[in-house]
């Protein structure tokens, strides 16, 4: 399946912005983000498709995933 | 600190006075509020004799505690008819708070209406003299003069020619280390101290002691915990040093709540090119600094300098609420314009939230195109700086073009422009917007934290459930920590940190050898609030003022359709505390 993801903030760097990646069907964000070398810890916002997401998320077919680390302003 | 300093623009005299007891306990917010509470009369105008302009340091400011150098400005609003509390960085606070004013009130209005006057205030107290050199001139000229009287190290606060107009969307900008601006922003400051003659505030803490702390060991131990959580969270260490607030920009576009096109959807296409990875690389690129402090003693340093294309500074303070404003709300994704018009809102002493969302309403009034930011800089200095009739009704804010236009869809509450969060999809921010004291104001209780950024635990932005409950803990707990001077981003580690509140609340009891518990501290910000409201009921406010915008509840916001479903008795029940 193709998902779409997009890396913010400081996980940009040395990575992208944005790619259009192909995983297997089942894959869950946890998989992703580990195999963009990023840790566990390091995730501060997990969205799917504009919404707040688990790690556990089991990922679909054309399916949007923005990470974040924590960041905050206001 | 141990003055309130009272000047009388009436009869142009001054006195020192000591500060009454159930004072003594407040600072910041909490004193300028309930100063205004006790002398200012609910039902005056805000731009008559009656009202009265209230500064006042927090209970930490000047102390050497990391981010405490916050001054709070008070006085019934004029855009709003509430009470009004802003608080601002820059010099001045920490200056105040050396020279033992607890608090500056100045009342009354000249007899005279065509003399403008300056205030002076040093050691020596205060001295009222008549200003004719810089009556017109825009704020980085006053800056520049008054440093050339008094010397470079002269605190300021100033209004530009909005504030001299009485612009309801004036600022009090205050000088910063940099003899750049910071700001009082909202609610129109600048037109109270506009419309008692004063066109500046000049500061000079010469000779001044340093404020006394009462234990310093203790509050050494305190400050060093308070200031170890403030660079370990990744959010006050790390991202906001980098990125500034404008971080935000990426985060609310792809939660689907980066109001666009004056609130028609909440994602905008342009939005990586105004965004604060953008701004970094671009700033970076052009030699101008990433990070920066608006006060001595700041730890977090989430402002920064904007160069244009050459290298030439542009602009400082360039916050994400400005840049989402004129950016996505505007449908302009052109930065260095952007940075150009927060500089000219600078210069004219204008209110960059509320002129930002006024130019949304102006857009879609068709006074200018949505995306036009040539004729935005235009309208900016040729006809709000030059007081034009319609940079007169541009000036009084979004209500105000709103009205002049017959626009339905204006984003305010109290009259008071929405900002940057739309509160459909992201509704725990919307319930602040209906109920703080203040009209909209993200600040008040910054529900964008534990909504969207993972801050302070979450709690789902599209859903209507603990959203109440939310905004009613931040805004107790928001009231509280404007009182101490502290900058409001420490919210961040003391939501996620165990040992950051009570370092706080140690330093306040380190600073006056007093013993404040955490329960102490929410009573405080609890307190504020119903002095805050009730001035406000006696002013002539009650529930249904703490609504939003009937197009909230009648028009969906994409992606996710999201709609204001909040029932009034819902609302209400905010204020059960």
């Amino acid at each position: 399946m193709q998902i779409t993801v997009k890396l913010f903030a400081t996980f940009r760097n040395g990575r992208f912005k944005l790619d259009r990646q192909e995983f297997r069907t089942g894959t869950d964000c946890r998989t992703i983000v580990l195999g963009l070398g990023l840790k566990e810890e390091e995730i501060g916002v997990v969205l799917v498709n504009g919404r707040h997401a688990a790690l556990d998320q089991v990922m679909l077919d054309d399916d949007t995933l923005s990470l974040f680390p924590l960041v905050g302003g206001g | 600190m141990n003055k309130i300093l009272r000047v009388n623009m009436t009869d142009l005299s001054s006195k020192l006075e000591t500060v009454p007891a159930a004072w003594a306990g407040l600072g910041g917010r909490g004193l300028t509020s309930t100063i205004v509470a006790a002398e200012v009369p609910p039902t005056c105008h805000a731009l008559g004799p009656n009202n009265k302009l209230v500064f006042a340091p927090g209970l930490l400011t000047g102390t050497p505690a990391a981010n405490s150098g916050r001054l709070s400005a008070g006085a019934k609003s004029p855009l709003t008819g509430t009470i009004k509390e802003s608080n601002a960085g820059g010099t001045a606070a920490q200056m105040l708070a050396r020279l033992d004013i607890k608090a500056l009130i100045i009342e009354g209005i000249p007899q005279k209406a065509d003399t403008w006057y300056s205030l002076h205030v040093s050691m020596a107290g205060v001295t009222i003299q008549e200003e004719t050199e810089l009556i017109g001139k825009w704020n980085f000229d006053v800056i520049e003069a008054v440093e050339a009287r008094l010397g470079k190290k002269t605190g300021l606060l100033t209004i530009g020619p909005a504030g001299e107009m009485k612009m309801t969307a004036a600022n009090i900008s205050v000088k910063d280390p940099d003899s750049k601006l910071r700001s009082h922003g909202r609610g129109g400051l600048g037109a109270v101290m506009g419309s008692k003659k004063i066109k500046f505030i000049s500061i000079d803490d010469a000779g001044a002691p340093k404020v006394p702390i009462a234990d310093p060991e203790k509050f050494k131990t305190a400050a060093r915990t308070f200031a170890k959580a403030l660079l370990e969270h990744p959010v006050s260490g790390e991202g906001l040093p980098t990125y500034g607030t404008n971080v935000l920009v990426n985060i609310l576009n792809e939660a689907g709540g980066l109001p666009t096109q004056n609130f028609k959807v909440g994602q905008f296409a342009g939005a990586d090119k105004i965004s604060g990875e953008t701004m970094h690389d671009t700033i970076a690129a052009r030699g101008g600094k990433v990070k920066h402090g608006c006060h001595a003693g700041c730890i977090i340093q989430c402002s920064q300098v904007y160069n244009d294309k050459d290298g030439k500074y542009v602009t400082s303070g360039f916050e994400y609420e400005t840049i989402w404003g004129l950016g996505a709300d505007c449908c302009i994704d052109n930065l260095d314009d952007i940075a150009r018009a927060d500089s000219i809102m600078d210069d004219i002493g204008i209110d960059s939230i509320e002129t930002a969302v006024m130019f949304g309403v102006a857009m879609e009034a068709g006074i200018l195109s949505f995306g036009d930011s040539k004729e935005m800089l235009r309208i900016l200095s040729e006809e709000i700086g030059k007081g034009t009739p319609l940079g007169r009704i541009l000036g009084g804010g979004a209500g105000s073009v709103g009205k002049a236009y017959g626009v339905t869809r204006v984003p305010v509450v109290k009259n008071q422009g929405i900002p940057a969060y739309d509160p459909r999809s992201v509704k725990g921010i919307g319930i602040t917007y209906a109920t703080s004291t203040m009209g909209a104001d993200h600040t008040a209780g910054y529900a964008i934290a534990t909504n969207i950024l993972n801050v302070g635990g979450y709690v789902d932005p599209l859903k209507k459930e603990g959203q109440v409950e939310l905004s009613r803990n931040l805004q107790i707990a928001t009231a509280a920590v404007d009182s101490t001077g502290m900058c409001i981003f420490i919210a961040f580690p003391a939501l996620d940190i165990p040992e950051c509140l009570p370092a706080l609340i140690d330093m306040i009891n380190a600073r006056f050898g007093i013993a404040l518990t955490g329960d102490d501290v929410i009573n405080l910000g609890k307190h504020i609030l119903k002095v805050e409201r009730q001035f406000n009921i006696e002013a002539g406010f009650n529930n249904t003022h703490d609504r939003l915008p009937e197009f909230f509840s009648t028009e969906t916001v994409a992606p996710h359709n999201a709609i204001w479903d909040f029932s009034d008795a819902e609302i209400d029940e905010f204020w059960n505390f």
